[in-house]
């Protein structure tokens, strides 16, 4: 014991995407919009989703056993897992409790973590500290959401911009000076109603009439959301970068909340960080909320984009209205 | 001002001059800004004059004249 916070990195990655494939093609012939549009104003081409008998917690649990596997852990050694998701299975139990059973991670704590497209970096952080605090050995975090059961594939103005994946990470113990160096979190309450989906909680319970008016499905006020997006991404880096002593030059690479590459390129603009250093895949898979950043973290690894040693920052932002940022040095 | 507000439209749509721009000029109709060009040079122009230009206000704005306008009233 004694009160040394241990230093804490990512012992490995994994993510899964489902198969099915719709592109802005496809899209074309649900609601009238065009390819050229979407491309130009989101930057992305196609994104995948999951079929109708696919939950969250199954792209989760593909994406978990991958993170393990990459990490050398095994599920047993698993004292906690965190799941950042705003499309749970159901409403109890936690999505992260049926994760944890179909991995049989029988000695895992498991709870959900709720903050939007910053799920994951707020459940990264939160992870964080119960294996620095020497509290437990091995967290799972994991991003996962199928967005496409909540998006209202009639709205030419959101059914555009959302896909369904998983990622996940494995936190253990490192070397000193390695791994999460430092973490920013925010939240904004007042600009909740700028992105949210109305009915299905206490507030309005699914009826007939919330489902005939549609407020089971994502609502997003577009602009105001990119102005917040654009500038929150700015903030957070600048904080977490503040946090452990690092200016923007020092970033090798960056991965940020795929949501779209107008907001990225405004964002990096604003940083002034070479678009070169940033990973986008968004094209790929559009903005998958809190999946997004581990399953770009994951892919930009596996590609050998991100090396040992090198600086990373992730930063997200997301309805809540919440932003989070984390700077790591690479050790793995 | 209006000087100004020409140089950050002419930075945020990367144009090469800001020859003909006058305040009659409609972002969009005649500089080929689509909404989120318009989004961003509002954001440019929000960091700059330090005020807060609401997007309904923002959805009136026929052209750089009308723009000029708000910011002057409300700065």
């Amino acid at each position: 014991m004694g009160n040394q916070l241990r230093p804490v990195g990512i012992l490995g990655t994994g993510s899964y995407l489902p198969e099915k494939i719709i592109t802005n093609h496809d899209i074309e012939k649900m609601v009238d919009t065009s390819d050229e549009w979407i491309v130009t104003r989101t930057g992305i081409k196609e994104r995948r989703i999951a079929d109708k008998d696919t939950a969250t917690s199954d792209l989760a649990t593909k994406a978990a056993l991958k993170a393990l596997e990459d990490a050398n852990v095994s599920a047993e050694e698993i004292d906690l897992i965190i799941l950042a998701t705003l499309t749970p299975d159901m409403l109890i139990p936690a999505t992260a409790c049926i994760v944890q059973n179909n991995i049989g991670a029988k000695n895992a704590a498991a709870f959900d973590l709720e903050a939007g497209c910053s799920g994951f970096i707020y459940s990264l952080t939160v992870g964080k500290q119960f294996i620095a605090t020497g509290m437990y050995k091995k967290v799972l975090v994991i991003g996962a959401e199928v967005l496409s059961k909540f998006v209202d594939w009639s709205d030419r103005n959101t059914c555009v911009l959302f896909g369904d994946g998983a990622g996940a990470v494995v936190l253990g113990e490192t070397k000193e000076g390695m791994g999460m160096l430092s973490e920013h979190m925010g939240a904004n309450g007042e600009g909740g109603k700028f992105l949210n989906i109305p009915a299905g909680g206490s507030k309005i319970p699914l009826s007939v009439s919330s489902i005939e008016e549609r407020l089971n499905y994502i609502k997003m006020d577009g602009s105001e959301v990119f102005k917040f997006a654009v500038r929150a991404m700015h903030k957070a880096s600048l904080e977490a970068l503040k946090l452990s002593g690092h200016d923007i030059e020092d970033i090798d690479y960056l991965v940020p909340h795929q949501a779209n590459t107008r907001i990225i390129n405004s964002a990096m603009k604003k940083l002034k960080l070479d678009i070169e250093k940033v990973y986008v895949n968004l094209d790929k898979v559009a903005n998958t909320s809190a999946a997004s950043v581990p399953i770009a973290l994951d892919e930009a690894i596996k590609q050998g984009a991100i090396k040992k040693g090198d600086l990373v920052l992730l930063v997200g932002f997301g309805a809540g209205l919440t932003w989070g940022a984390s700077v790591i040095r690479w050790n793995k | 001002m209006f000087e100004k507000i020409v140089e950050i439209v002419v930075d945020q749509l990367g144009l090469d001059n800001a020859d003909h721009i006058t305040p009659k000029t409609s972002l969009m109709k005649d500089l080929e800004a689509d909404s989120l060009d318009a989004v961003e040079i509002i954001m440019a122009l929000e960091d700059e004059f330090d005020i807060e230009i609401p997007d309904e206000e923002a959805e009136k704005f026929k052209n750089i004249g009308d723009i000029t306008k708000y910011i002057k009233e409300n700065k």
